[in-house]
């Protein structure tokens, strides 16, 4: 428990009742929450080793509660801490107590669907997969998948821009948004982009995307979404040398090729997820590959025999190419179950840096002795193709000071990762988890910048406050 | 006027630290190929990228490329060539339609979101550029995003920067993404369809899983036809299979022809540069961005009310129309056009006194101005850096 969160305000810790008295002659009972017993299964969200009780939580059901909400609170000098489903990894959602929680996760409906100009319309609380669910009818799918894509809302996904697994191809979240309703802290209802592409002025949108809730709430949402591919077919392709593993990611790339997925596992990572999901992964291998390439039975023929023809000169020693749907569900079923497996075997932090590729086996190599000398494992699994790793740092909460050190190894897997051109975070947002550490990242003048930018929006920091920037060295923009 | 051409960050710093000192108002300039787009604003001074030029990082195996600001677009895009590989987001070259001379600016193609046919499958320039390093209208140097293209650390500068036009910043290097060059081109074009045909035809194309990278329309100037095109690029073999899939879902079509090489390629690069529209003499050019499906909506309303000429890209969802350079350029009947069928159009080529005295950029709700404003203060809080370039105001 090494990361702080601000002081509370004790005069909105005493004005409580008649806070939550204001907020409940803005939505209707059922959609607030006070008692702490409920308000409890608030308190954290993917980063569970941090916990805040938030004074109140509110589930509005439109965009009018929210900015109804919105400006009481700004109104009353109350912070606000957005909330999708609460999947953060970087404790993106974890609230404080003297803020309200403001939970979209009741707006849950697709509001309109154009095939024809290939948009989705959703409110922002439904789950990203649910998206993908409401217009497969007609052969399409909303692209970006992380791995959380069950669970986790459209609206955590534009908070964090999210990205996933088959965004090599398709892009992140940034890359699929069009449009966004945004609340802003005084309730006022901003229309950003639309159905078209490129709106006109700023940027705004590309700003408000991976902005981590300091800028307005999300109600909102337009995305592309696209029909799919005829098919996809997984191979692997397993290494005796992570150096070849890393070479043949390079040579993949270099002969012009963009796989769809291009997933890399190392050998612990293997195992744990063999273990779990049965997919047929060779434990013999210090690293394997996951290549997913789309098409017709053709196209992927074709494109699977180039592949092959480029990794045989790094000897691999497996190379299985998917025969079935079933194969081919069951090894992505061990890759994306990868956290979830880890769990079962051991406590875990999850990292999220990002490097360029050609540093992988100097960096695969430094991530192994950091861990080492805190005396802890790691299993890695990341997307291979943009230099997007993950390595999970294994600890047992039970021995006193082991979590402690795990934070410590992640915080130097981190500063290495931008040491080497890299950054601190590819996909899973900055929250409380790195924020200490942006100055590794950025210099004074960057985080200026970066506040100001900010402070158009909140110039009190009532918005999510606790995340994103360095404690200290904030200022009232 | 004074030019200031900076060599580095450094000197670009100075330079505009001073003119924030003074309130010297600044042009933000590369080439200036691209002088005469935008609104035309009063400034003192001009500082241009022209002596920051060069590659600063090429990695190919990690599909990465910086540039300073003032290397040539064309620069670039040899130096990917030499590689097998390119800009993604086919960025336009306006001079033809302009009418200018000299070496377009990898920093302008930043700078004002410069995308072309490709857009529709890879994204635009803004999706592409994934670091940026700028002097603010203070004189800091700042950096955002960097050289990987998975980054969500703080927040995004990168695209406020994008398409900002200089207001926000006097951009030094930018960081692209970028994607091998495809082993094959093919464009299947049908002839003989009417405006809302043909978009028909583009919209189930671009709803196929065939990946098309190019999807556009030329009416006939009778416009009781025109050529609608769809373009398939990637390896032989997929493009075989997919030009012959494609050609099955547009059976019904009667007149289809397939084209390639030197041809196809002057052909894309017409509807890239809007060249399509320039053998019309003295006419304005306008930009039009909008729902796919609404994209013959928006020609015809703007027909209606005047003699107007155009094409469609992006599936009817970009849609570039000349009008007669009288009065205001035709921009009622614009404004009126994108209020009733949504989107927002650009003017793109028409005169500087006709520029000066309309909305040359869509106008935008009065919340979307009132945060432009605070953005603007937040990153040049003197107002110096090209005032007035895109509103009045920012």
């Amino acid at each position: 428990m090494t990361i702080a969160f601000p002081k509370p305000d004790e005069a909105v810790l005493a004005r409580r009742k008649e806070i939550v008295e204001g907020l409940g002659r803005l939505v209707a009972p059922e959609a607030l929450i006070v008692s702490e017993d409920e308000r409890r299964a608030f308190e954290t969200d993917g980063l569970t080793s941090y916990r805040q009780m938030p004074l109140a939580v509110v589930l509005p059901s439109t965009t009018e509660e929210v900015s109804a909400i919105m400006r009481f609170c700004h109104a009353n000098g109350v912070k606000v801490v957005p909330r999708g489903a609460g999947t953060s990894l970087c404790g993106g959602a974890i609230p404080q107590e003297d803020a309200i929680v403001l939970g979209v996760a009741k707006m849950n409906r697709v509001i309109d669907v154009s095939f024809e100009n290939r948009t989705a319309r959703v409110q922002s609380g439904i789950t990203n997969l649910g998206i993908s669910q409401a217009v497969a009818y007609e052969g399409f799918f909303y692209a970006p998948d992380p791995s959380s894509q069950l669970a986790c809302t459209i609206a955590g996904n534009i908070a964090m821009n999210s990205g996933g697994a088959h965004c090599l191809k398709y892009g992140v979240t940034t890359n699929n948004l069009m449009g966004v309703t945004l609340v802003l802290l005084d309730g006022t209802v901003v229309e950003i982009g639309g159905d078209y592409l490129d709106a006109a002025g700023y940027d705004i949108l590309g700003l408000v995307c991976g902005s981590e809730g300091q800028l307005g709430v999300v109600t909102e949402a337009v995305v592309r979404i696209l029909r799919a591919a005829e098919g996809a077919r997984p191979a692997l392709f397993g290494f005796e040398r992570v150096e070849d593993a890393g070479a043949c990611v390079a040579a993949i790339i270099g002969a012009g090729i963009i796989p769809v997925a291009l997933e890399y596992m190392d050998k612990p990572a293997i195992q744990i997820c063999e273990a779990f999901a049965h997919a047929g992964y060779p434990l013999d291998v210090e690293a394997m590959l996951i290549v997913e390439v789309e098409g017709s039975d053709q196209e992927i023929d074709d494109m699977l025999r180039r592949i092959v023809a480029i990794a045989e000169p790094f000897r691999p020693k497996t190379m299985k190419v998917s025969q079935s749907e079933a194969e081919s569900a069951a090894i992505w079923k061990g890759r994306k179950s990868a956290f979830g497996a880890t769990g079962r075997v051991a406590d875990y932090i999850c990292m999220d840096g990002t490097i360029p590729t050609g540093q992988l086996p100097y960096v695969l190599n430094r991530i192994d002795e950091i861990v080492k000398s805190y005396g802890l494992g790691v299993a890695n699994v990341f997307h291979a193709g943009d230099g997007n790793l993950h390595p999970l740092v294994m600890f047992n909460t039970n021995v006193p000071g082991e979590m402690e050190k795990a934070e410590k190894a992640g915080e130097d897997i981190l500063k290495l990762c931008v040491e080497v051109g890299g950054c601190l975070t590819g996909e899973h947002g900055v929250g409380i988890e790195k924020r200490d550490l942006m100055t590794h990242q950025f210099n004074a003048t960057d985080l200026e910048q970066q506040m100001r930018v900010r402070g158009v929006f909140d110039p009190g920091w009532l918005l999510n406050p606790a995340k994103v920037f360095p404690l200290e060295g904030r200022f009232a923009a | 006027m004074t030019v200031h051409t900076p060599r580095d960050e450094q000197d670009a710093s100075i330079v505009i630290r001073e003119a924030a000192d003074k309130g010297t108002l600044l042009n933000i300039a590369g080439n200036g190929t691209k002088a005469a787009m935008g609104r035309p604003n009063q400034t003192d001074a001009s500082i241009s990228s022209t002596a920051m030029s060069g590659i600063t990082l090429y990695e190919p195996a990690e599909l990465v490329i910086s540039a300073r600001a003032g290397t040539p677009v064309l620069e670039v895009m040899r130096v990917l060539a030499a590689k097998g590989q390119e800009l993604p987001f086919e960025p336009m070259d306006y001079r033809s339609l302009l009418g200018t001379r000299g070496d377009p600016t990898i920093g302008a193609v930043a700078a004002m979101n410069i995308s072309g046919p490709r857009r529709i499958m890879a994204g635009a320039a803004r999706d592409s550029l994934i670091g940026v390093r700028f002097v603010n209208g203070r004189g800091e140097v700042v950096k955002s995003g960097g050289r990987v293209m998975k980054n969500v650390t703080g927040l995004d500068l990168v695209k406020l920067m994008a398409g900002s036009w200089g207001t926000l910043g006097f951009l030094t290097e930018v960081t692209f993404k970028v994607l091998p060059k495809q082993e094959r081109m093919a464009t299947l074009v049908i002839r003989g369809l009417d405006d809302n045909q043909a978009i028909e035809a583009l919209s189930m194309a671009l709803g196929s899983p065939f990946d098309v990278t190019g999807a556009a329309h030329i009416p006939d100037r009778d416009r009781r036809g025109g050529s609608t095109l769809i373009r398939l690029e990637g390896f032989r073999v997929s493009v075989d299979y997919r030009m012959n899939e494609m050609k099955r879902l547009m059976k019904r079509f009667r007149f289809m022809d397939i084209l390639e090489g030197v041809g196809a390629e002057a052909l894309w690069q017409s509807v890239r540069d809007a060249t399509i529209l320039t053998d019309q003499g003295n006419r304005a050019i306008w930009r039009v961005s909008t729902v796919p499906a609404k994209g013959p909506d928006v020609a015809a309303h703007v027909a209606q009310a005047l003699d107007a000429q155009w094409f469609y890209d992006w599936g009817g969802g970009l849609v570039w129309i000349s009008t007669p350079i009288e009065g205001d350029a035709g921009a009622s009947a614009l404004r009126e056009a994108t209020r009733t069928h949504g989107g927002h159009a650009t003017l793109v080529r028409a005169p500087a006194e006709v520029r000066s005295t309309l909305d040359v950029f869509e106008p935008q709700s009065d919340a979307v101005m009132t945060l432009s404003r605070g953005i603007k203060a937040s990153l040049d809080p003197a107002g110096i850096l090209n005032p007035g370039r895109m509103y009045a105001g920012i």
